[in-house]
């Protein structure tokens, strides 16, 4: 029965321009953020692995891309996020955060200066809708002009050490020099391309925003030329163990609309030296001034058996609950278990012995620096 | 997906090879192709008492986590050494060499052969 149109249902999942070779590579699909993407598409441990010796290519055309263009379009993102944009110089990236009136966050993102005058902002998946209303709405009283233009881009990763040898080989004539967090006009099977060196797995890596229509050119040249460096399509299963891995935080676990930036690590992001001020300055002010209650810590388990989102984390004696597990999994570099968590500040400090309450048994696990893993330069 | 015609299953997605009173339990091909790589197995000791329907181990991915649920009143007389050394069996041999207990069994099995199993992976 074809029920695409029954009234109430929630709407289908969105695919991206990419599924059909997901489909044609065996790629096991799931629902993320209301897309279809690939999970796997063989072993999510060998793509992991791939990613950290070779390459692995990512279709992440779910991220969405809303561009800020104008006279004022620097001022109104110095407005409307923790950062300065209007520092970044052309063809500079950073990473920042939307944060709401009461200081929370309402997502992370990378800000690209793609133009003096013309910004590209890449949010989550998940909150497309929230971050373009917001930008609207902060840039009303500046000159410029804010386009959610997720629908018309697709995004393209390679990750991995050999991912600079792969680029440059696909891309035609000559390669833009990229230092890591820049982004350049390049051309890839003839398609022009926004090649950025950035990423989210702990790994030297780039991103290739292209037009919708383009992706598939794109992607079968990138994995083509890829081959002898070993490059393996990997899926949002792998993503989720390499960044967890780098420390990185997602949107949903680490962060939501109630944690601050100070409690996760992030507070460098946050600039109040802003001529025009910024949304949630006051908030962030107070938060800053205010001795941290909890803090969001590395955990590294002994063994396998795992800390999962949601597990309690218990105080070593005693076995009072003292913070929370985000996210956590068998590390496929390291060889044990390691997680993320939200803990009492008391016992945040490095090296502290804590427990995690793994469905019932208790996991003795060590307060550890993050990232859990860096790559060797 | 197909389903070894001469094991038995359970609706929690394991396989039993049925010898008298012993039986030998691991998990099916689609419970190892959902859960992804397996990369940890929390099995019980020999000698344990296990109960039917009740969570007597772990199977844990990077991804997630699944009990291993007892098929039976049994008692555990082999785990397999090889598997908890190298889970990955689970997910390149589930029907072989990743098998993941023997257990004798004390109270009559009440379970699914091939064609009832493949219906109920059809009716997913």
């Amino acid at each position: 029965m074809d029920d695409r149109d029954t009234p109430g249902r929630r709407p289908a999942s969105r695919r991206t321009p990419l599924h059909d070779r997901h489909v044609a590579l065996g790629a096991t699909l799931t629902d993320f953020a209301g897309w279809t993407m690939p999970l796997k598409y063989a072993s999510d441990v060998a793509e992991h692995h791939a990613v950290r010796q070779a390459a692995g290519i990512f279709d992440l055309s779910h991220m969405g891309e809303i561009e800020v263009t104008g006279p004022e379009a620097d001022q109104a993102l110095d407005y409307a996020l923790v950062g300065k944009p209007s520092e970044l110089r052309v063809g500079q990236a950073r990473y920042s955060l939307l944060a709401s009136e009461a200081g929370g966050i309402l997502d992370d993102l990378v800000v690209y200066r793609l133009e003096q005058h013309r910004f590209l902002v890449v949010p989550n998946a998940g909150n497309v809708a929230i971050v373009d209303r917001n930008l609207v709405r902060r840039s009303a009283g500046f000159a410029c002009h804010v386009r959610d233009v997720s629908q018309e881009v697709a995004l393209v990763a390679v990750q991995g050490p050999r991912s600079s040898d792969i680029v440059s080989a696909a891309t035609d004539g000559e390669t833009p020099t990229l230092r890591y967090y820049s982004i350049a006009v390049a051309s890839v099977a003839g398609r022009s391309v926004h090649l950025a060196r950035t990423g989210y797995t702990g790994e030297d890596g780039f991103e290739v925003y292209c037009a919708a229509d383009d992706a598939a050119a794109v992607w079968g040249r990138l994995l083509d030329v890829g081959e002898p460096w070993g490059i393996v399509p990997a899926g949002l299963a792998a993503r989720d163990s390499l960044r967890l891995e780098a420390g990185m935080p997602l949107y949903g676990q680490e962060l939501d609309e109630t944690v601050t930036p100070y409690e996760v690590g992030l507070g460098r992001l946050v600039r109040f030296d802003k001529p025009s001020g910024f949304v949630g300055s006051e908030a962030l002010a107070a938060a800053e001034a205010r001795p941290l209650r909890r803090r969001l810590v590395g955990l590294a388990a002994r063994g396998r058996r795992s800390p999962r989102p949601g597990h309690e984390v218990l105080a070593p004696t005693g076995g009072a609950p003292v913070g929370v597990v985000t996210s956590g999994a068998p590390s496929p570099t390291l060889g044990h278990a390691v997680a993320m968590a939200f803990v009492t500040a008391e016992l945040a400090t490095t090296g502290t012995e804590l427990v995690v309450d793994i469905r019932g048994r208790a996991e003795p696990v060590q307060v550890v620096d993050l990232p859990f893993y860096k790559r060797s330069e | 997906m197909s389903v070894p015609a001469e094991l038995k299953y359970t609706e929690q997605h394991e396989w039993l090879r049925i010898d008298g009173d012993l039986a030998t339990v691991g998990i099916t091909r689609h419970a190892a192709d959902a859960l992804g790589d397996v990369v940890y197995l929390d099995l019980p000791d020999v000698g344990a008492q296990v109960v039917k329907g009740e969570a007597c181990g772990e199977v844990e991915s990077t991804k997630s986590v699944s009990d291993l649920f007892s098929p039976a009143d049994a008692t555990v007389v082999e785990v397999n050494a090889e598997a908890l050394a190298d889970p990955g069996l689970v997910n390149t041999d589930p029907y072989g060499a990743g098998w993941l207990l023997r257990l004798r069994v004390q109270a009559t099995l009440d379970l699914l052969d091939a064609d009832a199993y493949a219906r109920l992976l059809a009716d997913d």
